[in-house]
């Protein structure tokens, strides 16, 4: 019952100035673990939309969402895990100091992970990849393995929809 | 009409039926002061302190039950006021603190007495918000108002940027805002009701847990009325006591640390604990997992992130204390457990609090105020006057308490007093102290004396920092670091022997009474405790300073060690020092019948 697991909250908040702030300090003050945080503006203006990732317990995870529902300025606190969304995240991986021959390799990488390469230098190469965050995990753990030291990294952190 | 914010400001105050604020002005609140200034249906006072200034308005609002109002410069003035912030909202005060604060295109540059206070408070209050808007500015006031006042009730920060202040706007003051993202606890959830009732009635050990939030929903009397219909035991928290009347005869005293053997007992063994408006915060559950041990729980709170949180509840409410008990009376009858109220009643005629002691003991202090003042509200500071108050005031409806539970801060007990006398000017008000709290905010004995304010102030003297010391003579081998209040350079080192030795006390509270024209009293035995209370109480416009040496070595027992369990508490000091000498060290438990 009390297992520690991924959980997935989708936040409605007030889009004003300090909400991500009480958003973000709640977290660390009540020393609850935050995977991701990603915000951005509705279809309505004065609102914000939050997708939050993190990793806790059953009873933490209650705390959590009723921490977040008592705040004046969170309007409706969502909880999307284990529940029909469509959640992704953009990330942008740069690799350096490569040969020909691992050009042509990461070009096959990336139709296999359908993360197409975006850009391209003399000797480096900038991928695209929209995926669930595993996905991604999984590109990053083998791109790490084969360009050992010579990759960089831009995750964006997730966002997501209820399925239809 | 066009007016400025500061009028604004002034308009929002009277449409709010603010008739009392707490105000220390500064730079960039100058212009609200000025639109205060001549105006005769709102008190301005001025305490000598921004952090006496809160603790005011706190025990203004605690004792009124209306919104305590404050308003201060930016900066210092708005740091000052972080502590008393804290205190309040964790007691579930309700505040607006109004703060001024540099206009709005310097902030962020570091000027002059500019800090992000929003930032600063934003995790200690219920609601911070900065205007930077005029047009923004009515709402936002209205918004605060109704978010202090609501729900579980708090702390809102207003910071008020002096070009917002200064601007013209409209005049117009609105009687609601919609605050979509606020949702009061408004219904209470009769299904669950029942449940909860249906499982007292199959108990054969309830017990009923009173919280410090049917004191703020001021549901004592519907309190006493289930307590009575069902004729089940009734235990409180420290911010419960008085919601039941400590004299009756179904109440066993305060649970926790420094709870009664009877209460302590009476919850370890219930098979129900009925809870009321607690947050079953550590003082009182002692060792989580063997609290209420067997027992299924009902816990009735407000605040919906309460329940469930350090204590695994059977059946969950969230309500308002008043509605639900309102509710709960409708299904009470009385309880087939004669037996059982027995043994409580039984524990507590065994085992009752007292110092069994010669001399000036607090117990005879405090039963002496008990005694002295009827219809009172009693101020405390933090430590061990304040357990002591607890343990052997005679709370209920006439004579209430106010204290700072939750965040436990010393220094809010006198400027606390003042703020209760200016709201209950007709009730006698009473301070309990410790000679540490009171020189946490003595300067307020100013603002006291100016107002002509007749407040008693008992400082129990014993010349340490006692709660710490006990500690230290409990549980750190009389390690007295830091605890001595009459410790000069030209003490020995190491210390921890009180005697005549010890150099004179630092103040002398009788002269420093005196120099600020109160009236100062220093007793130092017990045949004159009556006469210096009943002189204090006689006063009619000034406050009276009585300084009680007590000794210097007395603690707050019973006493449950940090790490036990409730039942496992240490009731005589004397008999376990004595196991101490035997046996080295290991303390003994109370046996267990």
């Amino acid at each position: 019952m009390n297992s520690m697991k991924k959980r997935w909250l989708c936040l409605y908040v007030e889009n004003e100035i300090g909400v991500l702030a009480r958003i973000s300090g709640l977290f660390s003050g009540k020393s609850y673990n935050l995977d991701s945080l990603t915000v951005g503006v509705t279809e309505d203006k004065s609102i914000s939309r939050m997708t939050i990732g993190l990793t806790g317990d059953d009873r933490t995870f209650e705390q959590v969402k009723k921490q977040l529902n008592r705040c004046v300025e969170v309007i409706k606190v969502v909880d999307h895990t284990d529940t029909a969304v469509h959640r992704k995240e953009l990330m942008f991986v740069r690799i350096d100091g490569c040969s020909e021959r691992e050009r042509e390799e990461i070009f096959r990488i990336a139709q296999v992970f359908d993360a197409p390469v975006i850009d391209c230098g003399r000797d480096a190469v900038l991928m695209e990849s929209v995926k669930p965050e595993r996905d991604n995990d999984r590109l990053i753990a083998l791109l790490r393995e084969c360009y050992v030291n010579r990759i960089e990294i831009a995750r964006g952190g997730s966002v997501a929809l209820e399925a239809l | 009409m066009k007016i400025t914010g500061a009028e604004l400001f002034v308009k929002a105050l009277r449409k709010e039926r603010v008739d009392t604020i707490f105000a220390y002005p500064g730079g960039q609140a100058i212009d609200l002061f000025n639109a205060l200034y001549g105006v005769e249906d709102i008190r301005v006072i001025l305490p000598r302190h921004e952090q006496g200034l809160i603790h005011a308005a706190d025990g203004y609002a605690r004792s009124t039950g209306r919104v305590g109002v404050c308003l201060v410069t930016s900066g210092p003035g708005a740091t000052n006021l972080v502590t008393g912030i804290a205190t309040a909202n964790y007691d579930c005060v309700p505040l607006v603190c109004f703060m001024g604060q540099v206009p709005t295109g310097l902030i962020g540059n570091d000027a002059f007495q500019e800090v992000d206070i929003v930032g600063i408070t934003r995790s200690i209050c219920k609601y911070a918000v900065t205007v930077r808007r005029r047009e923004d500015l009515a709402g936002t006031i209205k918004k605060a108002f109704i978010i202090a006042q609501t729900g579980k009730p708090g702390v809102v920060v207003v910071d008020l940027p002096k070009d917002i202040q200064r601007e013209c706007g409209s005049d117009i003051y609105p009687n609601s805002v919609e605050i979509r993202g606020y949702k009061p606890c408004v219904s209470v959830h009769t299904g669950q009701l029942k449940r909860a009732m249906e499982l007292l009635y199959s108990a054969k050990r309830p017990v009923f847990l009173v919280g410090g939030g049917v004191n703020i929903g001021r549901a004592g009397v519907e309190m006493q009325k289930l307590a009575e219909i069902t004729g089940a035991p009734v235990v409180t928290t420290i911010m419960g006591k008085g919601a039941v009347p400590a004299s009756h005869a179904l109440y066993a005293g305060n649970i926790g640390i420094h709870g009664s053997y009877a209460a302590n007992t009476a919850v370890g063994r219930c098979d129900v604990l009925f809870s009321i408006g607690t947050r079953f915060n550590d003082r009182i559950t002692g060792k989580t997992g063997q609290f209420a041990n067997g027992a299924s729980i009902v816990h009735i709170d407000i605040d919906a992130a309460s329940i469930s949180r350090n204590i695994a509840v059977d059946i969950p409410i969230v309500a308002d204390a008043k509605a639900a008990i309102t509710a709960l009376l409708e299904m009470a009858e009385p309880l087939d457990i004669e037996e059982w109220r027995g043994q409580v009643s039984a524990w507590k005629k065994r085992y009752p609090i007292t110092m069994k002691k010669k001399g000036l003991t607090p117990e005879k202090i405090i039963h002496a105020i008990n005694r002295i003042f009827g219809r009172a509200v009693i101020t405390t500071d933090v430590g061990q006057n304040q357990l002591w108050a607890t343990q052997f005031l005679d709370l209920g409806a006439e004579r209430r308490m106010l204290t700072s539970g939750g965040l436990g801060t010393m220094g809010y007990g006198f400027p606390a007093a003042i703020g209760a006398k200016l709201g209950n000017p007709g009730t006698d008000v009473v301070v309990i102290t410790g000679d540490g709290g009171m020189q946490m905010n003595s300067q307020e004995m100013a603002t006291a004396v100016v107002y002509e304010l007749p407040i008693t102030v008992c400082i129990l003297n014993n010349g340490y920092l006692g709660n710490v010391r006990q500690w230290q003579e409990m549980f750190y081998d009389r390690r007295y670091s830091s605890t001595c209040m009459r410790w000069r350079k030209s003490c020995e080192a190491g210390c921890n022997k009180p005697g005549k030795k010890c150099p004179a006390y630092t103040p002398d509270f009788v002269k420093l009474a005196e120099s600020y024209g109160a009236r100062g009293i220093r007793v130092t035995d017990e045949k004159d405790i009556d006469r210096a209370l009943e002189e204090a109480k006689s006063r009619r416009d000034v406050p009276t300073v009585i300084e009680f040496i007590i000794a210097r070595e007395e603690n707050v027992m019973p006493i449950v060690p940090p790490g036990n369990a409730l039942e496992d508490m240490i009731l005589e000091v004397e008999e376990e020092r004595a196991q101490q000498r035997k046996r080295a060290g290991k303390s003994i438990m109370v046996e267990r019948e």
